[in-house]
């Protein structure tokens, strides 16, 4: 029965394709693994519902199509088959959802030794912002920006003037290190995303929002707008390198702060003591 | 076993209603064109739908060139690009599903199948269409006007939406909203009429739990959209308030384009949850008449009673209810509190249960059937594989923590097509297949018909099916070029191309299908009034298209439910439902 046979391979061609082509998720950068096993076993359940369903609709197509003579069953209902289709969806969906919830708990909550880094967006180019000696990145505002503050921080706020601004750069992260990526944009919705990261977040104006993540190992990644922003939208791009510690901070120390950027005011180095915090 | 299929037969309550005056059309005008006739009115809206969705075809062509082939077709630009991708998606979703669904679908088989003369309100069904046509016809003119049509994406997220850097920020922006707002208007105008006409021109003996599962689909639809779309009409005012007044209901303060904004205080946020607030029933307002549609088609050509009819109804109105408490799992990567990250991963994972016995009565039913793969049939099965794909990617991006990778990648553009783009386009070409005897008098051809459908279905699935791996490599949805991306490696431009040339192909086919639409029109072989053999109203009109009025003297008595198939004992394999017991044949020596 050519029909019954189509469907049964467009379900076997389905996991064939799933299993053989070389289209997969980029090798994971982040301690975000967890996410994948997430999907992962969501893969399985679904990939098993999926071919039963299919599979029992071929079969049927097969062995119950139009014959000569051929009457069909009056069976209006079967309240305990139902019932048990029903739990039986119910402990599949549970299955998925409990793990998904056990790690969106991990996504939400930032560990208490993340260092905090700032990126921002705007029509269509990405800043980053790394706190200085002071730890602490100072305030900012879209009020404040102009073509010596690109990033609108706050004059008057101490915090701010050790903060390390890179304008049109790349941002350099230390592998092993948890951060708290804060994200803020100045104008239009954009989202950075790094596909090897997993993690991803929307930047809001007006508002800050975030993502942790634990590099877990060095390497340069793209980094991409994920939120459409207006005509350019697929032109916004930056790197993130992940270095080990000796190379991130002889990046580092090659990075201007605020105050050495901003003319008129005191220079104070981007420096850190050895070792880090 | 249950009962419901002969319980109170011998009751039929009186007639509490008389019988309405209809207006009657005095000329070709009243009743052609400026026709109050539902049955003419659903033949508008569906004729305004497709043409309109015509265009978001060829929008979905040039949209394919430009993905499988970048750089080769220079008239495309990007700010053209998202133009395209913005009317392709919003024409789809509303003024083509929406508007095909309950204006088409529900006009024409509402006042047939629960036996009434027509819509209880004539005159504002009338107007309906004729805002409605309205609504399309600004909706077209934005490619004519300066700037061309809004490029803002079909979720218009502010404030791009309204800022210098999108294009058609100029007339498009402006003309969108104003069309939605005529579209909203002109919807709660039909939308009344098919809520009122279902609960209160029924025929006599015709229960809510004899209602054929598509008045359901259509009835629980309606009803959503009733309550979802004054968010999106609220959302539209706002924004446009936005941008011509130059309030901020959802601009903060912001830098355009290097200068500060006149905006300050308003959240973008807000405008996502009103979107969205609409926009999650929105998906159901469209899937849910298809799942009312598929189950009569199913029904009728396996010759077998729908499986589980109470079941059916119930989780017709189970998801209908949920779907307002889902919304912002299209949000988990707004920056939203991540809190109610939780919430509305459980609540959008629970309509998985629902939605999934539908699914597993749809395929009982097949068993032990008598199915009969005609055109309708084999639409119908095509609806099960790509809506069941569809469904199940949906547990994938309604479980938070796995949406955040996937989210804004092909992956959802994939999901979305299979489950609310393909899946019910399948049901509309499968029931316009079933029911084009009823409304023409003559059969589509069923040689081009199942050519239609294998080139349809088949290239759908590989159009959308691949698509979910490349965004699960990481490639981003609304992009006009992909660019030097180092994760991307060049078998993911071979398959982009190989996906641009499927969607070229089921494209064309399209044509095959409104050639024989037209050709069957004339030189199709005579229907007959009913020659899929059903058992529901519309098949048991006295005139085949049915007359203005529908029903001749008398309006029809309903005896039984609308699935007595293959009833034991009975001689043929179905019985009417305004058929009465005593006039059922019976196989010789049998009992009732």
């Amino acid at each position: 029965m050519v029909v019954a046979l189509i469907l049964l391979l467009v379900a076997i061609g389905s996991v064939l394709f799933h299993l053989y082509s070389p289209w997969w998720w980029t090798p994971i950068a982040t301690n975000w693994a967890y996410i994948d096993h997430t999907i992962n076993i969501t893969f399985w359940i679904t990939g098993f519902v999926f071919v039963a369903v299919i599979a029992f609709m071929a079969y049927c197509v097969f062995r119950f199509h139009h014959k000569e003579g051929r009457r069909a069953d009056y069976n209006p209902e079967n309240k305990r088959l139902e019932w048990w289709l029903s739990v039986g969806t119910g402990v599949g969906v549970a299955a998925m959802l409990a793990p998904g919830l056990v790690v969106w708990h991990q996504f939400v909550t930032v560990p208490a030794d993340a260092t905090e880094v700032e990126v921002m967006g705007q029509q269509w180019q990405w800043s980053f912002r790394l706190p200085g000696k002071d730890g602490r990145l100072g305030t900012s505002d879209v009020r404040n920006i102009g073509s010596d503050n690109p990033m609108g921080l706050n004059r008057d706020d101490p915090h701010a003037q050790d903060d390390v601004v890179i304008e049109n750069g790349d941002l350099h992260l230390q592998v092993g290190k948890p951060v708290k990526v804060l994200l803020r944009s100045v104008d239009v919705l954009h989202d950075f995303y790094v596909p090897e990261f997993r993690a991803k977040m929307d930047m809001v104006p007006g508002a800050v929002t975030y993502f942790w993540i634990k590099p877990i190992r060095t390497g340069t990644f793209d980094v991409l707008c994920a939120e459409l922003c207006g005509a350019a939208h697929y032109q916004m791009r930056a790197k993130v390198i992940v270095d080990d510690e000796r190379e991130y901070h002889a990046w580092l120390e090659q990075q201007k702060t605020f105050a050495e950027l901003s003319a008129g005011k005191a220079v104070v180095k981007a420096t850190y003591q050895s070792g880090g915090n | 076993m249950v009962d419901i299929p002969y319980e109170g037969i011998a009751g039929i309550p009186p007639a509490e209603v008389p019988d309405v005056e209809l207006y009657h059309p005095r000329s070709w005008w009243t009743r052609y064109v400026f026709s109050q006739d539902a049955k003419v009115i659903a033949v508008q809206y569906a004729l305004t739908a497709s043409a309109i969705g015509l265009v978001a075809l060829v929008l979905s062509w040039l949209m394919r060139l430009q993905l499988g082939f970048p750089g080769t077709f220079s008239f495309i630009d990007a700010n053209q690009y998202l133009q395209f991708i913005t009317m392709h998606g919003m024409i789809m979703v509303i003024y083509l599903l929406t508007a095909l669904f309950l204006g088409g679908f529900g006009n024409y088989l509402i006042p047939l199948m629960v036996g009434a003369r027509d819509m209880v309100f004539p005159y504002v069904n009338m107007l309906s269409y004729w805002v409605y046509l309205l609504a399309v016809l600004v909706l077209a003119s934005t490619f004519f006007v300066p700037g061309g049509p809004t490029g803002a994406g079909w979720t218009l997220y502010p404030p791009q939406a309204i800022l210098s850097g999108t294009p058609g920020q100029d007339w498009g922006i402006i003309l969108m909203m104003s069309s939605l707002i005529l579209f909203i208007i002109g919807f709660t105008m039909g939308g009344l009429n098919y809520v009122v006409t279902v609960l209160q021109a029924r025929t006599r003996g015709m229960t809510l739990m004899r209602l054929p599962l598509t008045v359901w689909g259509i009835f629980t639809a309606t009803v959503m959209a009733l309550l979802a779309f004054p968010a999106l009409f609220v959302a539209s005012v706002m924004l446009l308030l936005d941008r011509l007044l130059g309030t901020s209901f959802f601009m903060p303060s912001l830098v355009e384009m290097g200068t500060l904004s006149k905006y300050g205080g308003g959240s973008p946020l807000l405008f996502q949850h009103l979107f969205w607030f609409f926009g999650h029933p929105e998906v159901y307002i469209v899937a849910l008449p298809a799942f009312g549609i598929v189950s009569d088609l199913i029904s009728t050509h396996a010759r077998k009673n729908i499986f589980g009819y109470r079941m059916m109804v119930w989780a017709i109105v189970a998801i209908g209810a949920l779907s307002f408490i889902v919304w912002a799992h299209h949000m988990y990567v707004s920056g939203m509190f991540p809190q109610f990250g939780y919430f509305f991963a459980t609540t959008t994972l629970i309509i998985a249960i629902p939605t999934a016995i539908k699914v597993y009565n749809w395929v009982l039913t097949l068993w032990r059937g008598d199915i009969h793969l005609r055109v309708p049939m084999l639409f119908a099965l095509g609806f099960i594989i790509t809506f069941v794909n569809g469904g199940l990617t949906g547990l994938f991006l309604g479980n938070v923590v796995v949406d955040v990778p996937l989210s804004d990648t092909m992956f959802v553009v994939a999901h979305f097509h299979m489950v609310m783009g393909v899946a019910p386009i399948m049901v509309v070409l499968g029931a316009i297949y079933h029911w084009y005897p009823k409304v023409t008098g003559r059969m589509l051809n069923d040689v081009l018909g199942k050519f239609h459908f294998w080139v349809t279905f088949l290239g759908a699935y590989l159009i959308f099916f691949p698509m979910h791996y490349l965004g699960l490599l990481g490639v981003p949805r609304r992009y006009f070029e992909l660019g030097d991306a180092a994760f991307i490696p060049p078998s993911a431009h071979s398959l982009n191309a190989f996906i641009s040339i499927v969607a070229l192909t089921v494209g064309f086919s399209q044509m095959v299908f409104l050639f024989n639409l037209t050709w069957s029109l004339f030189k199709g072989e005579a229907a007959g009034g009913n020659p899929w053999r059903a058992t529901t109203l519309e098949w048991q009109t006295p005139e085949t298209p049915p007359g203005h009025g529908n029903w001749g003297k008398e309006l029809p008595v309903v005896y039984r439910w609308a699935y007595d198939y293959s009833v034991p004992g009975a001689a043929e394999d179905f019985i009417p439902q305004n058929q009465p017991p005593r006039a059922t044949r019976l196989v010789q020596g049998a009992a009732s």
